[in-house]
């Protein structure tokens, strides 16, 4: 057959049965795939994107504003991946989702907020629109060195420096990594953008050139090891730059903290909460950290820590992955991934849900004043939940 | 905007209804082998009230509605063969009611099967449904509205005999409710003591109106579940062999099935055997019966168990997830099954059929039957695997498929979720005046023909 586009990985799509499996956890409890929850089409499904990315490449359907509304949709969160039942291509379906929003791109047919996004990062080297002076707006008052041979460089990102949220994060894992006496140092108005949601959002010229960019700069910096704030970074640096020629040890602040914990270097005093964590995607799914969080949160004296339903693997995204932070396509409404996210928190009984990435604590902090329920639960970092242990 | 969007929208507001190329693409067509036809919208209720005001809307302008579940029943019961409107029912997923003692549950008419599967085993632990082999995200009532069958079939019967109670919304858009809670607030018969007309819409393929709640019988959960898997390559015992095997009223589930592929299973039948207990010595004493009643044709050398340590855990799951990667076999995306309903003792001329027919049309095959209500009859799957990227294939799939049909009515077999073309074969076939009754049902229950016309169609 003629095909009208011709997509790495597109002599797969055919493969897909839409049998559904992609949508669920794998105990079935609810829908996980938060673009089909949020929707509830069968084409925001994984399975449903599968077909329609073989109908465009067939020339069954034309590319539009609601087809690519479907593909940003997409929040990234790998549970198709890992629910999809076929294991010979299982694996390569974040890819051809991918693969579909580079053709969108190159197509210049995408949804303006994306196109906002792109030219926010081209223009200011964030998606804010903000000048790079402000990116040390977050330090405050505190004493955190430029990078200058340190041990560590603390690489903070774009949400953690402008996002009111993230920056208070930023400051938790600083004091945390401060009162731990780590060597680390900020680029400070140098950092520009990781530009892991720029390549998940199919623009790979432009994430290539942050790339580049900042592996130049760290190498001349004498970077050799990066502790991020938030999993995108982590991701970006750990799964992408090294093929670009990045050889830095890549480390996300948990996995830090974890060892400060163990090798006694923070040693928390207590915190008499009953607590609940929300696995970031970033971190879980894509990058297999699930019990480091809970360790930390289990070596806290009186902690009480609980699970939701929906963890691990198995996690609920928030809505926040694939760019959807910043284009809030797959947010609105009750079914928004974030509110039905905090509302399976909820049942929990946990006073407090634990965090390990800016976006979570922005996304879920923004679904308890949505629910109203900022009397009954509040979002808080690990970071944070260590420093009022420590009383910092 | 056209007035029927625009009452549409009114109706489920703007995120209920599309008609957006890309939904029209995608809900004209189903995984089977079936050519797609376009619904003029798509329709997301989420409430009894709004499939009403959807059905009147569709009365008053004469637009054919299709409701439809996951969409996975393979041949092309929810393609809109006439256009008009597909219902996507799965947001009505409520599990409104479980009556443990009385041992059944009532949910709204999109609720997968899954969901219900993981609400029981959090809530009810000791309690089960008849979980088909079909995909989680298949509903229950598209389950129950086409006669499936699940893991509790061979005990209880089909999927659709343990309805305990429905809502419906008739083609004229009266809800209406049937079995017990017509007259009550309690959902445990669908009929019986007053005439069951539950038949009226179980098994009518969505052509008598749209199911909108199920009450659906449950079952103890027991503790303990095992299988066995008893091997012979003699496909003229496997009737007794079955026999031999309800005889004992043990076991809970039982499947025959053969397939060219693996290697290490061609030339033989597999029969997969389940059993459960609340406590080892109860699966231990049905193990015993289950051997015992195995032991002459172990002695004859024609069969025997087969040790499952590496297929254990696979056999066990529920639903099988393995069963849809059939679908992957030849690099792929699909697969389509013709499966009639027949007595247990023509397995071996079906099992001959299929080989057949797969050498004929050079397809890839698997063949499965489930016992039904302790082996009165089975559901015999005369699959064929195909490559979606294969139009030729898929033409082969199609007219092999048509064959098995043929096959079927011609021994006397009654054709398992039928296609519309299946359809017109048993139809043409039946005695006239059961013919006459079909249609005087329709032509009652749906006057302006609107309810997923082009199936069951009576000229």
């Amino acid at each position: 057959m003629e095909k009208a586009y011709s997509i790495k990985y597109g002599d797969i799509v055919h493969r897909c049965f839409r049998c559904g499996y992609c949508k669920f956890p794998d105990d079935y409890t609810d829908f996980n795939c938060p673009s089909y929850r949020s929707f509830g089409w069968d084409t925001y499904s994984p399975g449903g994107r599968m077909w329609l990315i073989r109908a465009w490449i067939n020339d069954e359907i034309k590319t539009s504003q609601h087809l690519a509304e479907i593909m940003y949709a997409c929040a990234a969160c790998d549970n198709c991946k890992i629910q999809c039942v076929f294991p010979k291509f299982r694996d390569y379906l974040p890819y051809i989702f991918e693969e579909a929003k580079i053709k969108l791109v190159e197509e210049g047919i995408i949804p303006p907020l994306v196109k906002n996004y792109f030219k926010a990062i081209i223009t200011h080297g964030n998606p804010y629109n903000l000048p790079q002076e402000q990116r040390v707006d977050w330090v405050h008052e505190m004493q955190i060195p430029e990078f200058n041979g340190h041990e560590y460089l603390f690489y903070v990102g774009c949400v953690g420096s402008f996002d009111e949220i993230g920056q208070k994060m930023a400051r938790s894992v600083a004091r945390v990594l401060l009162k731990a006496n780590v060597s680390f140092g900020i680029l400070g108005e140098e950092e520009t953008c990781d530009g892991n949601d720029v390549r998940s959002m199919g623009e790979t010229e432009l994430f290539k050139q942050l790339a580049s960019e900042n592996i130049k700069k760290f190498k001349e910096k004498g970077v050799k090891k990066i502790i991020t704030l938030d999993p995108h970074a982590f991701n970006a640096f750990k799964n992408y730059y090294p093929a670009l020629g990045s050889d830095m040890e890549v480390f996300h602040h948990i996995e830090i903290f974890e060892r400060l914990l163990k090798d006694k270097k923070i040693s928390p005093s207590g915190y008499a909460k009953k607590v609940t964590y929300h696995d970031p995607c970033y971190l879980g799914r894509h990058n297999g950290i699930y019990q480091q969080p809970r360790e930390i949160l289990k070596m806290i004296p009186s902690l009480e820590f609980v699970e939701m339903h929906q963890h691990g693997v198995n996690a609920f995204c928030c809505g926040g992955g694939g760019g959807n932070f910043f284009t809030d396509i797959i947010n609105s409404g009750e079914d928004s991934p974030n509110r039905v996210r905090i509302r399976q928190a909820l049942i929990t009984g946990a006073s407090v849900v634990a965090v390990a990435c800016p976006y979570c604590e922005k996304m879920l902090s923004d679904a308890v004043k949505t629910e109203g329920i900022d009397d009954r639960l509040e979002v808080l970092s690990i970071a944070e939940i260590i420093e009022r242990a420590l009383s910092i | 905007m056209s007035d029927i969007l625009k009452t549409l929208i009114e109706i489920v507001g703007p995120k209920g209804v599309s008609n957006n190329p890309e939904e029209i693409w995608y809900y004209s067509r189903d995984p089977g082998v079936l050519e797609a036809h376009k619904p003029d919208f798509v329709v997301a209720p989420k409430t009894t009230e709004q499939v009403q005001q959807i059905v009147l809307l569709a009365n008053k302008e004469n637009i054919p509605i299709v409701p439809m579940g996951n969409g996975m029943s393979l041949t092309g019961l929810v393609i809109p063969l006439k256009g008009g409107i597909v219902l996507d029912m799965k947001r009505m997923n409520k599990i409104l009611e479980v009556n443990p003692v009385a041992r059944y549950v009532v949910v709204e008419g999109g609720t997968s099967q899954g969901v219900l599967k993981a609400y029981l085993q959090k809530h009810y632990p000791q309690l089960r449904h008849s979980l088909p082999d079909a995909p989680a995200a298949t509903t229950i009532a598209a389950n129950v509205a086409l006669h499936g069958q699940g893991k509790l079939t061979q005990q209880y019967g089909f999927n659709s005999d343990m309805v305990t109670g429905l809502e419906v919304v008739l083609p004229t858009g009266k809800i209406c409710r049937i079995g017990s809670p017509s007259i009550g607030s309690y959902w445990f018969s669908k009929g019986p003591s007053l005439p069951d007309i539950s038949g009226l819409f179980l098994g009518w393929l969505g052509t008598t109106g749209i199911i909108t709640k199920v009450g659906l019988m449950l079952y103890p959960n027991k503790k303990f579940r095992e299988v066995e898997l008893f091997v012979t390559d003699r496909v003229e015992l496997i009737p007794e062999i079955l026999y031999k095997l309800t005889y004992i009223e043990l076991l809970e589930d039982i499947n025959v099935w053969f397939a060219p592929r693996p290697l290490v299973f061609k030339d033989t039948f597999q029969i997969t055997i389940y059993f459960t207990g609340d406590d080892e010595e109860e699966v231990e004493f049905k193990r015993k019966m289950l051997w015992n009643a195995m032991q002459q044709y172990i002695d004859s050398k024609d069969g025997g168990f087969m040790s499952i340590q590496y297929l254990k855990e696979r056999l066990l799951e529920m639903p099988q997830r393995g069963v849809a990667e059939f679908a992957d076999v030849p690099k792929g995306g699909g697969f389509e099954y013709s499966g009639p309903i027949i007595p247990i003792d023509h397995f071996p001329r079906y099992a001959a059929k299929l080989v057949a027919l797969a050498q004929r049309y050079n397809l890839l095959y698997s063949g499965a039957a489930r016992l039904i209500s302790g082996g009165h009859s089975m559901m015999f799957a005369i699959s064929f695997a195909f490559n979606r990227d294969d139009k030729g294939m898929m033409e082969r799939v199609k007219q092999a498929l048509d064959e098995a049909t043929q096959f079927a009515l011609e021994q006397g077999g009654i054709p398992w979720k039928p296609n519309f073309l299946e359809q017109r074969m048993i139809l043409e076939r039946m005695d006239p005046n059961t013919r006459d009754i079909f249609k005087t049902i329709k032509e009652t229950l749906d006057p302006k023909h609107i309810m997923n016309p082009g199936n069951w169609e009576i000229s």
